[in-house]
């Protein structure tokens, strides 16, 4: 197989932590920036939806709108992947504490929030995306089945393509049994083509899975406190913007990811 | 415009819903215009209404070595992967082109959502969940598609596709494009969902669930009845099998218009409908079969039939199965090119079961009854929560000749 190539143009990043890019970017050279306000602002979602949206919702938009930011492109027309591990977990705890207490009291607005395509649908409403929008899921390996498929679209349909790959903090006993301690979300802009936005290029190929690239700390107890930051080794791969990194697409495969010159 | 897509070809499919195990079954019921639903005995709480129930999924333990998945919707994926020598035919392809050049990609909109829903009403007394030796990952939207790529010890790309009930057909569309640019030989296609409480409660919550059997198109609907099912395809390139049915296109579209209620002139549908039809390079006029979304509640079925009313000639013909199956969620997509492809196979038009009134938007194209017809070309549409849709294009194996 020939190597997948593909340029990024845009980076989104949220976590407790880190409320950019640019704050992994300092993070990484050393200064510690400030932590982001305690929930993401989302500012892509018309007031009215942000205070009912669920967090994996705002979450998913708030890093989905810094990466559109930043490449400078219209939201409307890019075809757009959501990947999480897990959904939204405080909705599915909801969901099952109601439905063994006292199923017929259950909300209609958090069971339609409750879909694993939730952000994906409050994304394009917001947006006004008529683009085609997928949600998947790969346990573990959700970032790196979502680039897979974000990656394979951008290519054989030619368009750039929206990816985001978030999951928001485990709730009640759901908790222990998903790992996630903290909240963690981040989104590329990737495009077939170079052009004046393109920040990177990416050469990737799947081959079986080897080791994990290791990553310096905080980020590695990060990754270890939430699936999504399985992202984590390509964020930092694109902030040091050199070198090469290998990333989980599935059980067996990993995608592995150079970075090379833009030229 | 879409780029130039390539046809595949479906060298095995098959489909488990309330009207049995296997396609035989699935044929039967629809030739006799027989219904598999029946009144509502699932569950730990009564909800009154009528469900498309599986038999015997209780009774289908998986194989001891894949004990620690066993949850009731991984036991409906093992029923539908043993019938109609599906698992000998992933193993050829998989001896074939080897077992990482074979993708596997699933649909589902709860996945093993009942087990979870199971261990939260027996949590400890720290509250907690009890001691389970299964995996955790059976709480996790990937129990499915991770337990599947067990089953079937495939190693390339695997990925769940959870867009509500538009999973299972957008599952296609990702294949294409895999094969398309050469990352894989083969895509195991399909989608599994089964009666749980969220889905029973969560429809029930919001007015959507009718307590009499769905009636699709009929101007007296007044909701879904919900289903489960599990249904697989194979695909390859054409030229392996130039006779076998072929996914000609497809097309996915979002609506932009509100989580839970179609767009009221079905925006996302068409353009979906259109874009399927690019791909194909057909035009209406081309379409002998839809098998419909058709829920049976209110508004997509209005929504819908009104598309196809200004779309297609008299002489296509349209009609919902959600009155055989039951709405099935994110397998509906699976089940719904099934029966799509058995039209093609079998000249058969499936009656729009439950219709007794239709529905005066309903136009022409609408097959209220059973007819028998030769069909080349036969479209599936799909559409979920989120405003997410999906189109599918398939067409008789050789066509056009």
């Amino acid at each position: 197989m020939s190597a997948l190539r593909v340029c990024v143009e845009g980076v989104g990043l949220w976590s407790p932590r880190l409320g950019s890019f640019a704050a992994l970017q300092a993070l990484l050279r050393g200064t510690a920036p400030p932590p982001p306000s305690a929930r993401p602002a989302a500012a892509t979602l018309p007031p009215n939806e942000r205070r009912r949206a669920p967090e994996s919702v705002l979450l998913a938009v708030e890093v989905a709108g810094q990466a559109v930011a930043m490449s400078g492109r219209d939201a409307a027309t890019l075809a757009c992947v959501f990947a999480s591990s897990h959904g939204d977990q405080a909705t599915t705890d909801y969901m099952c504490r109601t439905l063994a207490q006292a199923p017929a009291e259950l909300s209609p607005t958090r069971f339609h929030n409750s879909v694993h395509n939730a952000p994906a649908g409050y994304w394009t409403i917001a947006t006004g995306c008529h683009a085609p929008s997928t949600a998947v899921a790969a346990q573990h390996a959700s970032f790196g089945a979502g680039l897979l498929e974000a990656v394979t679209l951008a290519l054989s349909e030619r368009r750039p393509v929206l990816l985001v790959c978030s999951d928001t903090q485990g709730a009640g006993p759901l908790r222990k049994v998903t790992g996630c301690a903290q909240a963690f979300g981040c989104a590329l802009l990737l495009s077939p083509t170079p052009g004046e936005a393109t920040l990177a290029r990416l050469a990737l190929t799947l081959a079986p899975l080897r080791a994990a690239t290791p990553l310096p700390e905080p980020l590695a107890t990060w990754s270890d406190a939430n699936a999504s930051a399985a992202a984590l080794p390509l964020l930092a791969l694109l902030a040091a913007g050199h070198g090469g990194c290998a990333l989980r697409a599935a059980a067996t495969l990993e995608l592995r990811i150079e970075m090379e010159d833009i030229a | 415009m879409p780029v130039s897509t390539i046809p595949l070809a479906i060298t095995a499919y098959t489909a488990t819903t309330a009207l049995g195990h296997g396609i035989d079954a699935q044929l039967d019921a629809l030739r006799q215009a027989r219904s598999g639903l029946r009144p509502n005995d699932f569950g730990n709480a009564a909800l009154p209404c009528w469900i498309g129930r599986v038999d015997g999924v209780e009774d289908s333990p998986l194989a001891a070595e894949h004990a620690a998945w066993d949850c009731r919707n991984n036991r409906l994926a093992w029923l539908g992967l043993r019938q109609d020598g599906f698992l000998a035919r992933v193993r050829a392809a998989r001896e074939r082109y080897g077992a990482d050049r074979v993708a596997l990609l699933l649909g589902t909109s709860t996945a093993s959502i009942g087990a979870t829903e199971e261990a939260y009403r027996r949590l400890d007394a720290a509250g907690e969940f009890a001691r389970d030796p299964r995996h955790p990952e059976i709480h996790a939207p990937h129990s499915l598609a991770a337990f599947v790529a067990a089953a079937l010890s495939l190693e390339g790309p695997c990925m769940t596709i959870s867009t509500a009930c538009s999973s299972s057909a957008k599952v296609f569309a990702s294949a294409e494009r895999m094969l398309r640019l050469g990352l894989v030989d083969a895509a195991v296609v399909g989608g599994v969902d089964t009666l749980c409480d969220s889905v029973l409660f969560g429809f029930n919550a919001l007015e959507l669930v009718s307590a009499a059997p769905c009636r699709p198109f009929d101007a007296t609907r007044n909701g879904i009845s919900i289903g489960e099912a599990a249904g697989f395809a194979l695909l390859e390139r054409t030229d392996v099998a130039p006779d076998a049915p072929r996914l000609l296109g497809y097309g996915e579209a979002s609506d932009a218009y509100h989580m839970s209620t179609p767009h009221p002139q079905g925006l996302g549908a068409e353009l979906a409908l259109r874009e399927a039809l690019a791909r194909a390079g057909l035009a209406a006029e081309q379409v002998d079969y839809i098998n419909l979304h058709g829920t049976a509640s209110v508004k997509n079925d209005e929504v819908e039939a009104a598309l196809v009313e200004r779309t297609f000639p008299a002489g296509t013909r349209a009609s919902s199965s959600k009155g055989f199956t039951g709405h099935t969620l994110g397998a509906a997509g699976i089940v719904e090119a099934a029966i799509a492809l058995l039209a093609i196979e079998h000249g058969l038009i499936p009656g729009n079961l439950g219709g007794r009134t239709p529905d005066p938007v309903c136009g022409p194209q609408f097959a209220w009854r059973n007819e028998r017809r030769r069909v080349d070309v036969a479209l599936s549409n799909s559409f979920g929560f989120g405003g997410n849709n999906a189109c599918l294009v398939f067409a008789r194996g050789g066509f056009p000749a």
